[in-house]
């Protein structure tokens, strides 16, 4: 494929980043795979002794993986925003960030319903949710549209990358091992960039922005009522739908920010991932912090006002400040007011500044699905008067932590794999990079 | 299925045995062929009988709706039900199909003991959401588990507002012999590491024309188990029609307005036969301890 000056530059430029691991890069990895490790005997445990070795119990019958498994579908949604909202309004500056954005949606959704099955006593059944697949509960709404949101993803990832993956095959000076230009030539399929290639190309990823972004509010749909649907106080609620929805491109927008920031920092790319990105980033992720402000308010608002007894038992742990109130300052002060502080007030308005307040953002995001399960679980209906009281709270165990960090671990080295895969930047979209 | 029909010494007994009534000595042929003699507190009779296929199980009986009443004021908390049922089904004993809670509807209310079973819902929480048909209503009336089906995914305990359900978190602690028996749905007899089970209300008796081990159990009667199309329920020593006794005594359904429509019906501890302090005698001062705040002054509830 022929290249124009400014895509030969950006190749040039990318080039040691695909080409090989610098040692610094060698040591992350090494230092990914101790937590991974740990994960793996964390399993091994779980597994060979029963979930008895978790913090689960009759009563909290699901902990931290849910919230884990909340929280990765979730930040999942940083592609769909991209490539499903920003692709069909033609937001230019989007370009640069496509990869990132789709690579997160990929892994995220990877490694999300691994937390599900954590959660599944019987693994050697698993081949019952086809067999005997009842459509009526969520569980089986889940698996079809998890299901179809990945092969979506991957597929929007793959389409995205094609022109790339041509580049990478016909570029002469990449210093790259055989087996790999074979791969790339492979997943090519034979791109040459001719005016009916291109054509279909673009008619195909406009199909999938368009699905994505239907599936993609499905996908949180159908989780939130995996917990709507249930007679439960602070689960049964009708807002549980959009509200799950927002949240999650709202995290994914934080994600997303803190990729980029990290990625810009690594590979010095300034040029490419400007300070107007991390700027509109800003915008997005502060009206999103607003809907979702919204929306928390509305919920614990009418809970607490028309105080209905078992709301009010479940609203009241969450105030106080000796049971879950602590968190729940926390979800709220950071998962609301210090995003939209810190984009709205001009002078805070830097790249550094938005990543801070994206990362406590995707911090309180996640004590925030932990608050959707735990004290709900907490609250029953009949009195606990459990024989042995430490059934009565759940305290999560040393094998959830060590299943919690190694997903995390497990995310950011298979961003790491990709990143040495395929330029983090789309090198073929510089060819319409325009200056608006 | 050698060890139908006979007894098992259990290793697994523990505090609840130990203040009974010990001290008569049974000889037994232990599984290795030794004479063994052991208290008697420490025998748990096997299940006797052997129940149906996990496919008819699915089916229910023909002509049946079950139904139980739970007399209120009648129960002091004497849990001979759970410690029977847990015999019956081979339950370590803090694990509880049957509880027993102290219950104070508000401030002002008075406290009563309330036994808890599986509700056996008509608009079941837990069969609608299992993804994989693995816990069923029978057109009897009982909702059952199959726990060879069960994923343990949990979801219905999640569902279930009443906190019926318990899961098996570890290998279940039996004898070689009870895990070594026919599983049925009716009997929920082996236990399964990794699945979900509760209370059956014991068809598996009723098929034999027996009471399930609650209701035979309960030293006070609290307890009446019958067909809501014959219109009869029994305690084992009355039997009386069953709209009669709703509409004399007020009976009622659990939180009614979660749409559930249990099959388990209360009569109000109204005219109580026992005082409710009764429920904690001989029961330890730790115990006692948890309940203050229901059982003492109100000034201490919040």
């Amino acid at each position: 494929m022929e290249l124009n000056q400014k895509q030969s530059e950006a190749l040039r430029r990318f080039a040691p980043q695909i080409e090989s691991f610098s040692r610094a890069g060698m040591v992350w990895v090494y230092l990914l795979l101790i937590p991974i490790a740990l994960a793996g005997y964390a399993l091994y445990i779980q597994e060979s002794q029963g979930h008895i070795v978790t913090g689960m119990r009759d009563n909290v019958v699901w902990g931290l993986y849910i919230a884990n498994f909340i929280f990765f579908i979730g930040i999942s949604y940083a592609g769909a925003v991209i490539s499903g909202i920003l692709h069909l309004l033609h937001v230019e500056w989007r370009k640069p960030i496509i990869r990132v954005a789709e690579l997160i949606t990929v892994i995220a959704t990877l490694i999300g319903p691994v937390y599900i099955l954590l959660c599944v006593g019987r693994l050697d059944r698993l081949h019952h949710l086809i067999l005997y697949a009842r459509l009526q509960s969520p569980i089986t709404w889940d698996v079809l549209a998890i299901s179809t949101y990945l092969v979506g993803g991957i597929l929007f990832l793959y389409l995205a990358t094609i022109k790339d993956f041509a580049i990478y095959r016909d570029a002469t000076e990449l210093k790259i091992q055989n087996w790999r230009r074979r791969l790339y030539t492979f997943l090519a399929l034979n791109y040459q960039g001719t005016p009916e290639q291109k054509k279909s190309l673009s008619t195909s990823m406009n199909l999938l922005s368009i699905m994505i972004i239907p599936l993609a509010i499905v996908v949180h749909s159908v989780l939130s009522w995996i917990f709507g649907m249930t007679l439960r106080p602070g689960w049964h609620s009708t807002i549980f739908g959009p509200y799950f929805v927002l949240a999650a491109i709202y995290s994914g927008t934080g994600v997303l920010i803190i990729a980029m920031w990290i990625f810009r920092k690594v590979y010095k790319l300034h040029d490419y991932l400007e300070d107007k990105h991390f700027e509109y980033l800003g915008y997005i992720m502060m009206a999103l912090a607003a809907g979702y402000g919204y929306f928390t308010f509305s919920e614990y608002l009418t809970d607490w006002y028309s105080s209905e007894k078992w709301n009010a038992e479940l609203i009241a742990k969450l105030f106080n400040i000796h049971e879950f109130g602590g968190l729940f300052l926390f979800a709220n002060l950071a998962g609301i007011a210090i995003p939209i502080l810190i984009v709205a007030i001009p002078k805070f308005r830097t790249p550094g500044l938005i990543t801070i307040a994206a990362s406590f953002m995707v911090m309180a995001m996640w004590v925030k699905r932990y608050l959707i399960v735990v004290p709900t679980l907490e609250t029953t209906l009949f009195p606990m008067q459990d024989t042995r009281i430490e059934w009565i709270t759940y305290s999560a165990t040393w094998v959830e932590w060590a299943l919690t960090v190694g997903g995390v671990a497990t995310f950011l080295l298979l961003f790491t794999l990709a990143s040495r895969f395929m330029t983090i930047v789309p090198v073929s979209e510089f060819e319409t990079k325009k200056h608006e | 299925m050698a060890a139908c029909g006979s007894a098992a010494c259990s290793c697994s007994s523990g505090s609840e045995h130990n203040h009974a009534e010990a001290g008569k000595k049974v000889k037994l042929l232990s599984p290795d062929g030794e004479m063994v003699e052991i208290d008697e507190s420490h025998l748990r009779h096997i299940h006797k009988t052997v129940g149906v296929s996990r496919e008819e199980a699915r089916m229910g009986i023909p002509g049946k709706k079950f139904v139980m009443v739970i007399d209120l004021a009648k129960c002091k908390n004497a849990r001979k039900c759970i410690t029977a049922c847990q015999k019956m089904h081979h339950l370590p004993e803090d694990k509880e199909w049957l509880s027993v809670k102290l219950m104070k509807d508000s401030e002002q209310a008075a406290p009563y003991w309330f036994p808890k079973t599986c509700f056996h819902c008509d608009n079941p929480p837990c069969v609608k959401v299992c993804p994989v048909d693995a816990t069923f209503k029978r057109t009897d009336g009982l909702v059952l588990i199959d726990n060879e089906r069960c994923i343990g995914c949990k979801f219905c305990m999640a569902a279930c507002p009443y906190s019926t359900r318990v899961f098996n978190w570890d290998e279940p602690a039996v004898t070689p012999e009870v895990a070594a028996l026919n599983y049925s749905p009716e009997t929920s007899v082996p236990s399964k590491i990794g699945t979900v089970e509760k209370c059956d209300f014991c068809p598996d008796m009723v098929r034999e024309g027996k009471l399930p081990d609650c209701v035979t159990a309960c030293p006070n009667g609290v307890f009446y188990f019958g067909d809501e199309i014959e219109d009869v329920v029994t305690n084992g020593d009355e039997t009386i029609r069953f709209s009669q006794i709703i509409a004399e005594r007020g009976g009622y359904r659990y939180a009614e307005d979660l749409g559930t429509k249990p099959r388990v019906y209360y009569l109000p501890p109204r005219d109580r036969i026992f005082p409710v302090e009764r429920g904690l005698d001989g029961k330890s001062e730790e115990l006692k301890a948890r309940f203050k705040d229901i059982m003492g002054d109100s000034t201490s509830v919040e």
